[in-house]
């Protein structure tokens, strides 16, 4: 029931956003023929293109052409590679989840036990420098973490590939695109391996934001938790540490935490752009900043609706998965 | 003032005394300081305390919030806060003793020597797991049974503290029980390990009286089957009377007075003791406005810590009973809640209150009482107006309240003003304290800056507190200084009638009586008229001219509150009366 009312909820959202984008390409400085042309572009030449892509037809004619191409499917087609943009955002989109759930668990396997044990030793070296971290993590260009990490894990020590998904001599089946899954569906483990190679880099920069934000909130949650009467209580009843921990403390305190890794997903779509064209990873980040250098529209249109579409979704998960772990939610949904 | 026990005193045979003391100490506590770090430096929250509690015994400590209570219980279970420290003394539990003892080797003695009874059955509970988990991982944890076996033992002991329906509770979650079955859970949880030592910290305070007696007589049953000692927390003197054979007085970190429960009623040797005693309200308080009628004020007055000033004296008492018309009159008023939705399917609508109707004279005080979910705080947001009711009517003066434009809205807020319950809760944290007692003249733009300074200063005055106060925040005050502000922010524009909602449950006795008396005080000098809701009968009792008995959203009973607890109708009114820890403490004495 809760995931067909928010799913409902999703629409009004997505028509907003068509509206949105809509217009943004009418709002182009010349309209869209002009953007798609060049700037040098003959009257006639953009009379030709406005007739043909019927820019010259009434707006609201022309938004209902574009939601119907929508919901058929047709996202346009990208001007620099001639493609259908659904198709390109098809191929790319795996690279980018894999990426993306890297960098996210990363972030977490990292974040959750830092921000446990800061919270635990407040006051002492060991918060300090977490405090430090995250501070550095938050603040620390995106960009900058990426190039630092490539040059010297890369290029100076060797140890990581530098750019790309997998290397040429790699030539593996890709069922499902996620190229580590694919090598341990199809039993190809060097391949695995060598795309494991190529992501720990961009997954360390990329998750290095989420990682400082989800250690802070584990801190302030835990710090929050620890205090509460329930936990005083569960130490009198003579509970062992292990189990005070695991089962009091960081099951309460993962609440608010798991809000905040919902949240991330968004900042790793975005942050993507900035990861994958440093590292030449062929994902929809770097293929967007293509777009952007190129003025492709119709890209830029599509996926930002695409990504949009998978954010709402990534919340609708994280919705219902906090039911899974509050049974209170439960109760009132 | 410490005093040591004497050991060899047996329990005399006091009402109430629960136990069989087997003359053996298994709790010695000698000269005990807990000192906290504050960022204002060390602040030492007791100090000095020697006690003795004997096997099987049942021995209570008493005293207001900040007197050191609960930090003596959680320093005897090792659970002192990251910042305490015991500085100095000793805990011996059968003649161990505990305050040098590692995190691990304490943590073996929970639960199997020394148990815990907290005091909010709402805040106590694991949120995110199940009753019967929570009382198996005790189990477990104890080490009295493992796998299949401490389940069957965790049911049979939320059978034995009477849950009803224990085999399916065991999977339902907290926040799918009421009050008093939480506490039957926590206490399960108390006794699972069959501790020598259990500490109770105010067990049922959280809980309606009528609860809290089933509760108590639970727990006295199963400590006293078991052979278990009993370290009760509370600030219920009668209560402590009630169910200890012992009990120790504490005020200011100070252990101020020890002996047995008779001897302290009878005799109090302390000044505290005194006061405490002169201030719990018992269904025998005489009636404030019946004493300041009298005469009598300043004898009730004089037993108080710090008594508010008696500016004047009105002349209540002619008032009474006179047949002018009702300043409030609350017709047939209904309040249906629809039911929530799940699904496609609708939960029952909830009837949170059902044909109630009253009339509150001017210059009056009308009592609401009842137990929670009565519906009485329902009825006073219809009558505050912040609740449209669903049938019936509020009239003020004889005008309907509610469906008015704003002005009359206006004019209708200007008149009528509440006092919350928590005080903690119900100011500004932002605001100082001028700003916020000059708040709602601010927003009715009433006077002048001067004027409404002026305004603010005599009230202040009005409240009894200093002027010092002004600048202040809520943070700094305390719970009674907060509440005086909160009456004075309510009185600032001139209102007919004062709705307090359980304006004094959130304080300690004494101060509560202070607050009552300044609450009657105003009314005689400023012509109020109280609707005064609580669940405590006792304090109706002390300010109330006339009562409303609310059950399950209806009115059982009402009349003249003398008719009402001298001579109760209805038979849950005598229940509740009945409930009433320490309602027969005079008995007891005499």
């Amino acid at each position: 029931m809760l995931i067909v009312r928010r799913l409902a909820q999703l629409v009004p959202t997505l028509i907003g956003l068509t509206i949105l984008l809509f217009f943004w390409v009418r709002a182009l400085p010349g309209g869209p023929a002009v953007a798609l042309l060049g700037e040098r572009a003959t009257p006639e030449a953009v009379a030709d293109i406005n007739r043909l892509y019927g820019f010259d037809r009434p707006l609201l004619e022309q938004y209902f052409t574009y939601v119907g191409r929508l919901l058929q499917g047709d996202f346009g087609t990208s001007i620099r590679t001639r493609r259908p943009v659904l198709e390109e955002f098809i191929d790319r989109f795996p690279a980018t989840l894999e990426l993306s759930l890297a960098a996210l668990l990363f972030a977490v396997v990292v974040a959750i036990p830092l921000g446990y044990v800061a919270a635990r030793r407040r006051g002492t070296i060991v918060d300090h420098t977490s405090v430090v971290v995250s501070l550095i993590g938050v603040t620390v260009p995106v960009f900058f973490l990426a190039f630092i990490l490539k040059y010297v894990f890369a290029v100076k020590l060797g140890w990581f590939a530098t750019t790309g998904r997998a290397s040429v001599d790699i030539n593996a089946t890709n069922p499902t695109n996620l190229y580590v899954l694919d090598g341990l569906l199809t039993g190809e483990l060097d391949a695995s391996w060598d795309a494991i190679l190529h992501l720990v880099l961009p997954a360390i920069a990329l998750g290095s934001i989420p990682l400082a934000i989800i250690a802070r909130m584990t801190r302030a949650s835990v710090m929050e938790v620890q205090g509460a009467d329930y936990v005083r209580t569960a130490r009198a009843k003579g509970l062992r540490p292990g189990r005070l921990r695991n089962r009091v403390i960081l099951r309460n305190a993962m609440l608010p935490v798991a809000t905040t890794i919902g949240l991330q997903v968004g900042l790793l779509l975005s942050g993507a752009v900035l990861t994958e064209t440093v590292f030449s990873f062929p994902g929809i980040g770097s293929f967007l900043y293509q777009a952007i250098s190129s003025s492709d529209y119709p890209v830029l249109q599509g996926f930002i609706l695409a990504i949009a579409i998978v954010y709402a979704l990534v919340n609708l998960l994280v919705d219902i998965s906090y039911g899974l772990i509050d049974p209170r939610m439960r109760a009132r949904s | 003032m410490a005093g040591t026990t004497d050991t060899t005193e047996t329990p005399s045979t006091t009402a109430g005394v629960t136990g069989t003391a087997s003359g053996e100490v298994l709790l010695r506590v000698r000269d005990l300081e807990v000192t906290f770090t504050t960022e204002q430096g060390p602040v030492v929250a007791a100090r000095n305390v020697s006690f003795d509690v004997l096997a099987g015994q049942t021995v209570a400590i008493v005293g207001e919030s900040g007197s050191g209570k609960t930090t003596v219980a959680t320093a005897v279970l090792g659970l002192l806060p990251g910042n305490g420290r015991v500085t100095a003394g000793s805990v011996e539990i059968s003649g161990r003793d505990v305050v040098g003892l590692s995190r691990a080797e304490l943590q073996r003695m929970r639960g199997r020597v020394l148990g815990l009874v907290p005091q909010d059955p709402m805040t106590n509970l694991n949120p995110v797991a199940t009753v019967g988990s929570q009382v198996v991982e005790t189990l477990e944890g104890t080490g009295v049974a493992r796998g299949r076996g401490a389940k069957e033992r965790a049911r049979d002991l939320l059978v034995e503290v009477g849950l009803s329906d224990a085999e399916s509770r065991m999977g339902s979650y907290p926040h799918e029980f009421s009050g008093g079955m939480r506490q039957r859970a926590l206490i399960a949880m108390g006794l699972a390990g069959s501790p020598a030592l259990l500490v109770a910290d105010e067990p049922t305070s959280a809980l309606d009286v009528t609860v809290q007696r089933v509760i108590l007589d639970k727990l006295a049953d199963l400590t006293t089957s078991r052979g278990t000692s009993v370290l009760l927390i509370t600030h219920d003197l009668g209560l402590a009377a009630e169910r200890a054979s012992h009990l120790l007085v504490m005020y200011r970190g100070e252990l101020v007075e020890h002996g047995s429960a008779r001897e302290i009623l009878r005799d109090p040797q302390h000044e505290y003791t005194k006061r405490l005693l002169a201030a719990a309200p018992s269904l025998a308080s005489r009636r404030i406005q019946i004493a300041r009628s009298t005469g009598q004020l300043d004898a009730v007055a004089d037993d108080l810590l710090a008594p508010t000033e008696v500016t004047e004296v009105g002349e209540v008492g002619e008032a009474v009973g006179t047949e002018a018309a009702p300043v409030i009159r609350a017709s047939h008023l209904r309040k249906v809640f629809p039911g929530a939705r799940r699904g496609l399917r609708r939960r029952p609508d909830v009837v949170a209150v059902d044909d109630v109707s009253f009339d509150l004279p001017r210059g009056q005080t009308l009592g609401i009482v009842g137990e929670s979910g009565s519906g009485k705080s329902t009825v006073a947001r219809m009558v505050l107006d912040l609740l449209p009711p669903t049938s019936g009517s509020v009239e003020l003066d004889g005008l309907t309240v509610g469906a008015r434009s704003q002005a009359e809205e206006v004019a209708f807020r200007r008149r009528v003003q509440p006092i919350f319950q928590d005080p903690y809760s119900s100011l500004d944290p932002l605001f100082t304290i001028a700003r916020t007692i000059e708040e709602p003249l601010r927003a009715h733009g009433v006077g002048s800056v001067t004027q409404r300074r002026a305004r603010v200063r005599e009230l202040l005055e009005q409240v009894a507190l200093p002027e010092d106060v002004l600048r202040r925040y809520p943070s700094e005050l305390s719970g009674g200084q907060r509440q005086r502000v909160a009456i004075a922010r309510a009185l600032a524009l001139n209102p007919d009638v004062v709705v307090c909602d359980e304006a004094v449950s959130a304080l300690d006795v004494v101060v509560q009586a202070q607050i009552l008396h300044l609450l009657a005080e105003l009314q005689s000098q400023l012509d109020l008229s109280y609707l005064f809701i609580s669940h405590d009968l006792a304090v109706v009792r002390q300010i109330a001219d006339q009562v409303v008995v609310m059950e399950k959203g209806a009115v059982v009973e009402q009349g003249r509150t003398d008719d009402v607890f001298d001579a109760p109708q209805q038979p849950y009114t005598q229940a509740l009366l009945a409930a009433i820890p320490g309602a027969n403490l005079d008995l007891a004495i005499s």
